[in-house]
């Protein structure tokens, strides 16, 4: 019998493990998949190393700083600063047309180019700002209101309004167009208060350094272990049936399958529990350049972009939409040491059921012709690098499907969250991004809050 | 455990939990919250420190007692008499 069984070994599963097993509770992490990490996982190909979620660890604080997320996890965790190897962004853009809007980790650039281009916005940009450092950091009082109909409250430019939202939406956005205010007001401080940095080693260092702190606490992690069923009865969950029919006992069990994936789990979900399915998925061009970006001009860490005044953030009827979307150079971080070879990652919104109906040999054609299409799309703002590639991947919406195991690809889970993580079932809750936090960090810190509040207090 | 030496596990744990605060400062009846940058997360963890190596369960609704270092030894006090120190 576990304490504690934890579906899912994505940055949710494993932070509320790591949670637990430090006190001292027997837990178990099942995962479907053959490696660890759900969606910012990672794969090899042709001899390289690839990232599938992560353009950027957000919320970024410098050493010393303990008062942000990123402070309050490294305690929780147990983890030192160090251990993240943090390197901080060069800068980012967002551009639209006849407009840029540039920012990094100091958060007066970003407020000086609101000012300067946006002359008549200032005082109301500042009262906005004002509204936002009075919000709940944490997401856990998130108000269920639009986040459109809150900034409509205080910014009247709709180019404004459309810039600072579409960097958000791409990062966290789990509904078409727009968000609960609570989630916007993470994803702003997360984003732009806080800022982007990366380790050097990508992904794979901050989940080798998750899962090492889960095992040294005692931690039982299996992979290839998807869960098939939850066994109810008298309105507890009782037990866990795996894909290979064993059985796991627990008295609590804790899943980061996603919010409709978990209640499918369960023998006899009521139907009322079911959230809408999330309809936004991603595909990614990666191109593998045989320079360093920065010395073709593409020197910036993210740009998003938008080539029309409004910006769509919804599923594309096509297999992708070539309008909008990010530009990501994981070169262009302040490292001690440059990265081997140079790499481009540009990620646009797209149909999870236009790529799920494709056979395998027209996948495979699909796969290119965007490629090629994204890329032609995003050199229209940023310098053309189609010269300096040597090697080239895409991911698909089957991809994001595959490692999150969502329905729909949904890059960000479900449309609604379930913000206080219970659900029917007096000893099943759930964590991870339908719990409403998202991003490395927002994964994280869902974990160690549900870990806290359910499983570890009284 | 006399009070002394609770007062050292508390001093203990709080070195672990927030290991850049200058404890030696520590004013004993002032509210933790009012010297050290501490939030509600970190006072868990005082609590669930306290289980992990004292076997001493606090129920929730106790945890405001665990306020300052003065009340949370008379707290502690009937609790971990019959504890050994470690």
């Amino acid at each position: 019998m576990y304490d504690t069984v934890i579906i899912g070994a994505g940055m949710s599963g494993l932070a509320a493990g790591i949670r637990l097993a430090y006190y001292d509770q027997r837990v178990c992490i099942v995962e479907r998949h053959k490696s660890i990490g759900g969606l910012n996982s990672f794969y090899r190909l042709h001899g390289r190393n690839f990232d599938v979620g992560l353009h950027a660890v957000t919320n970024y604080a410098p050493r010393g700083n303990r008062q942000g997320p990123l402070g309050r996890l490294l305690r929780q965790l147990r983890l030192a600063w160090e251990d993240l190897a943090l390197a901080p962004q060069r800068g980012s853009s967002i551009v639209f047309p006849g407009a840029t809007l540039e920012f990094d980790n100091d958060f007066e650039v970003f407020r000086s180019e609101v000012h300067r281009h946006f002359p008549a916005e200032r005082d109301r940009f500042e009262r906005f700002l004002a509204e936002m450092a009075d919000y709940d950091q944490l997401g856990q009082s998130a108000t269920r209101c639009s986040a459109r109909e809150v900034i409509g409250r205080f910014l009247r430019d709709p180019l404004l309004v459309e810039m600072i939202f579409c960097p958000l939406l791409f990062y966290g956005g789990s509904r078409e167009r727009d968000m609960d205010f609570g989630q916007f007001s993470v994803l702003f401080r997360s984003i732009f208060l806080e800022g982007l940095a990366r380790p050097l080693a990508g992904i794979r260092l901050i989940l080798r350094k998750l899962v090492r702190k889960f095992l040294e606490f005692g931690g039982e992690l299996r992979l290839r272990a998807g869960v098939r069923r939850i066994c109810v009865r008298d309105g507890n969950a009782e037990k866990l049936v795996l894909d290979d029919g064993t059985e796991l006992a627990a008295r609590r069990i804790l899943s980061s399958a996603g919010w409709r994936e978990t209640m499918r789990l369960c023998d006899e979900a009521p139907s009322q529990v079911l959230l809408p399915p999330g309809q936004l998925s991603f595909v990614e061009s990666i191109s593998v350049l045989d320079t360093q970006p920065q010395l073709l001009g593409l020197d910036r860490t993210v740009v998003f972009f938008n080539d029309s005044p409004e910006f769509h953030y919804a599923r594309p009827d096509d297999l992708a939409d070539l309008r909008s979307g990010v530009i990501c150079s994981p070169n262009n971080f302040c490292y001690d040491e440059p990265l081997a070879e140079g790499i481009v990652r540009i990620t646009a919104l797209a149909n999870f059921d236009r790529w799920a109906a494709l056979d395998p040999p027209s996948y495979r054609l699909e796969k290119l012709r965007w490629y090629d299409k994204i890329v032609a799309s995003a050199v229209r703002f940023v310098p053309d690098f189609r010269g300096a590639v040597v090697d080239t991947d895409v991911f698909t919406p089957r991809t994001i499907q595959r490692f999150t195991g969502h329905d729909n690809g949904a890059v960000y889970g479900a449309a609604e969250k379930r913000y206080d993580g219970t659900t029917h079932l007096r000893n099943l809750f759930i964590c991870g991004t339908d719990q409403g936090l998202v991003g490395i960090i927002g994964s994280i810190l869902s974990g160690i809050t549900i870990a806290n509040r359910y499983f570890l207090k009284g | 455990m006399t009070p002394a030496e609770i007062r050292e596990a508390i001093l203990d744990i709080l070195s672990d939990i927030a290991p850049d605060e200058d404890l030696s400062r520590l004013e004993p009846d002032v509210p933790f919250r009012d010297q050290l940058d501490m939030d509600s997360m970190d006072f868990l963890d005082i609590v669930m420190e306290l289980r992990k190596r004292y076997r001493i369960q606090i129920p929730e609704e106790d945890y405001p007692a665990l306020a300052s270092v003065t009340s949370t030894i008379a707290y502690l006090e009937p609790r971990m008499k019959d504890v050994p120190k470690k």
